[in-house]
């Protein structure tokens, strides 16, 4: 992974001074709240609830097992024992004290961490695949073109005071897995004919309270150009996003009341003076970047390890865990292990000091050091033999990570919520693990198959509800929390926003009305038909009709 | 007087600011004695007359767009980019175009709410002229408010004051 050199550990020192200096004059009271609040945010730090939220950035959701460490440090000293993966690859802890950020901002610096643009109105830490590098499908690997965008966004003079937060995704694979098409600017990493990598470019997607996919802008920017590009997009909208209703001002309206035609033409003229200036990307800088990207020294291995094969008919407990959480790995007698922090007994996503600990471990016995997080709120070992896979789950089941659910209904994602955040309708991680325990029977999660559940305590949508196949949305009723569903959302290559399906439930009533949805489901289904593909072919009606009952489905109709 | 950072120092200005009020017509020229910047409705009206005129710049709002002074830059000695508020960062942009697409020499004053903590963005954007907020800074926050130009020594990307983003500066080893 990368590694910084002395000018990008600098730039991370001088920003924990600055950041010390600015935390002070608040404190001494020379900056007002207004004047503060945007710096603590582009430095990742939200008053919350009950205390200041830090979120750490993690670069396309990339860790060392030093930063590992770190993190479970600051959660053992700072915070109250654990910290959240977050829906952007992020960490955050929800309990630290704000005058001992800068200090937090000063140890993370020894490790190359810092929270720079995890919040506010600038461009935030860029995600992508957690497979990448990994995955059988990829074309490019993203993350050399991740971190040459991380240098160029950090602390980018022109773009700090955006009209609204601004975020970028990269994928390399068949596969999207970094939700490429709800993001500011969505990022395909392709080859021409002749063979040149560039950019598939999206943009305009995003969720929050107007859900809206994004637009191809172009289909090839050839990799010289993606930052001045990507400069004569974030100009117009600098320039021309409206600052009048923080509702209206992210870049997704702007393409929509501009027509996206006519947003390429303006970004189009505007590249016509920086293409081919000094921000054109060099093939040194490329490759000095990629450099630290290289292939781990894989072992020659057959395909297929005897004892693995063995080792999972002997034990079905481990060959449950291996069916969902191991993963194909591009190199023969690997395998990609994600594992899971979807224990129900725990908010999902969150994970404590000591697990962060072991992790690390983990990762420097069996995975060459390195982890990754993921916007499904998970953890990964990307290069783990098949040899040692028994190993690796005997002590990820003792620590409370091997719930062997990847990818099935209990893995959901889930936002902090009313416990935690302050914009919150509606808590949301009692209803995740709500649904948790009415779904405990793993051959029936298996039976059910391959479905994204996701919540939001609010329409911000930091739960991602809207790409749910089923999303789950906190709203406000007088003052009550209550939770509307929606059905037929996706993420990745065929991405759609859920439709809702009617009135709103009360929090007691949603793992029943989660069961009637899935039984729904299982009556309905052709063979071989995941959950998404059913809701696609027959549309909402039979699941209305389950879940409001035959008279509400009718009275519907008529008011429909 | 007021105070002025500028060429990394704190200086005595007595440009005033001309802002006309609702009842004011740009047409009706009322200029104060001395150098003075004038809104960007009433260099229009009175382009002719004020043209070249020493002591006279320009002050755009965040809303108006730099392009529409271009064929002027000749006649005006200073420009000033309003921040109605700090968090409105349109004047960044405005700078930039300014310096690199007009090749704008004159000084770009920042003005409005102009706070110590985003000189460094102001002055890398091509701000070489900042007027504090009114009152918030006395003297002495006001020195020391200067080091914050200096918040950064190498930073990454390309920008106005270093036209070649650090790839291309330095020799970074793999
Ligand atoms: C607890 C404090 C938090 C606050 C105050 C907060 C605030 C917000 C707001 C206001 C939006 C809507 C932005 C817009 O539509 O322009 C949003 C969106 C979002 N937030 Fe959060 N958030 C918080 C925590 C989180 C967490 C913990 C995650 C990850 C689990 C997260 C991930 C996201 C994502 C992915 C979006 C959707 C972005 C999009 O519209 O494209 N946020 N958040
Ligand atoms: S979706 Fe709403 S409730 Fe959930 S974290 Fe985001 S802002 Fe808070």
């Amino acid at each position: 992974m990368y590694r910084y050199d002395p000018y990008d550990q600098k730039i991370v020192d001088e920003r924990v001074a600055q950041f010390g200096d600015q935390t002070r004059r608040y404190l001494a009271g020379e900056l007002t709240d207004d004047e503060f609040r945007p710096l603590r945010l582009q430095n990742g730090l939200y008053i919350q609830r009950h205390a200041p939220m830090l979120r750490i950035a993690v670069p396309y959701g990339l860790l060392s097992t030093a930063q590992v460490r770190k993190l479970a440090h600051i959660a053992r000293t700072y915070d109250r024992g654990y910290s959240h993966v977050t829906t952007r690859q992020n960490f955050q802890f929800n309990w630290p004290e704000l005058k001992v950020v800068p200090e937090i901002l000063g140890e993370l610096a020894t490790v190359q961490m810092h929270a720079i643009q995890t919040s506010g109105a600038c461009i935030r830490n860029i995600t992508s695949d957690p497979f990448a590098g990994v995955a059988g499908d990829e074309y490019i690997d993203p993350r050399p073109w991740c971190e040459v965008l991380r240098q160029w966004s950090t602390f980018h003079p022109e773009f700090a005071f955006l009209p609204r937060k601004f975020k970028i995704a990269v994928n390399g694979a068949s596969a999207d897995r970094a939700v490429i098409q709800c993001h500011d600017i969505g990022l395909e990493l392709k080859r021409d004919a002749a063979g040149g990598i560039g950019f598939r470019v999206l943009v305009g997607g995003g969720m929050g309270r107007t859900p809206i996919i994004g637009e191809e802008i172009s289909a090839f920017v050839p990799w010289q150009h993606i930052i001045t590009y990507c400069e004569a997009i974030l100009r117009v909208y600098n320039r021309y996003g409206r600052r009048d209703n923080l509702y209206k001002a992210r870049i997704k309206i702007l393409v929509k009341a501009l027509g996206v035609a006519e947003f390429k033409r303006q970004v189009e003229d505007e590249w016509a003076f920086g293409k081919d200036g000094p921000s054109t990307l060099t093939e040194a800088e490329v490759a000095r970047v990629a450099a630290h990207f290289t292939t781990p020294a894989y072992e020659t291995l057959p395909a297929e390890d005897a004892a693995y094969v063995a080792q999972r008919a002997a034990t079905p407990a481990f060959a449950a865990w291996a069916r969902r959480n191991v993963l194909a790995h591009k190199v023969p007698g690997y395998a990609i292990v994600v594992l899971s922090l979807k224990d129900p007994q725990r908010a999902p996503g969150d994970i404590t000091d000591a697990q962060l600990d072991l992790v690390a471990d983990w990762a420097d016995a069996y995975s060459f050091g390195e982890v990754r997080a993921t916007h499904e709120q998970n953890l990964v070992l990307a290069d783990v033999k098949q040899s040692e896979l028994f190993a690796l789950w005997e002590k990820a089941r003792a620590a409370g990570l091997a719930t062997p659910t990847f990818g099935l209904l209990t893995d959901l994602i889930c936002c902090p919520g009313g416990d935690f955040c302050a914009l919150a309708n509606a808590k949301s991680i009692p209803i995740a693990n709500a649904i948790q325990a009415r779904f405990d029977d793993l051959d029936y999660l298996h039976d059910i198959g391959e479905i994204e559940l996701n919540i939001s305590g609010c329409m911000n949508s930091c739960g991602h509800h809207h790409v749910g196949h089923i999303g789950i949305l906190g709203v406000d009723k007088n003052g009550e929390e209550w939770y509307q569903v929606s059905l037929g959302g996706s993420q990745g290559n065929h991405t759609s926003i859920g439709k809702v399906i009617g009135r709103s439930f009360a929090a007691a009533e949603m793992p029943g009305v989660i069961s009637t949805i899935i039984d729904v489901y299982l009556a309905q289904r052709q063979a071989g038909e995941r959950f998404i593909d059913t809701v696609r072919r027959t549309g909402l009606d039979p699941f209305k009709l389950g879940v409001y009952g035959e008279a509400a489905a009718k009275e519907r109709k008529q008011h429909a | 007087m007021p105070k002025l950072i500028k060429n990394g120092r704190v200086i005595d200005d007595a440009a005033a600011i001309l802002v006309l009020d609702e009842t004011q017509a740009p047409e009706a020229l009322d200029l104060p004695a001395g150098p003075v910047f004038v809104p960007f409705a009433v260099w229009q009206a009175h382009k002719g007359q004020l043209a070249g005129q020493a002591g006279v710049g320009v002050w755009l709002d965040s809303h108006e767009n730099v392009e529409e002074l271009a064929a002027d830059l000749d006649e005006l000695p200073a420009i000033a980019l309003n921040f109605p508020k700090f968090t409105d960062g349109r004047a960044y942009s405005a700078a930039a175009l300014l310096r690199t697409r007009y090749g704008y020499k004159g000084e770009i004053r920042a003005i409005g709410d102009v706070l110590r903590d985003q000189l460094f963005f102001m002055q890398r954007c091509g701000f070489d002229a900042f007027q504090l907020k009114t009152g918030k800074y006395d003297d002495a926050q006001l020195e020391a408010a200067v080091a914050s130009l200096q918040d950064f020594s190498a930073p990454y990307q390309a920008a106005v004051d270093q036209p070649e983003p650090l790839f291309r500066r330095a020799q970074r080893a793999a």
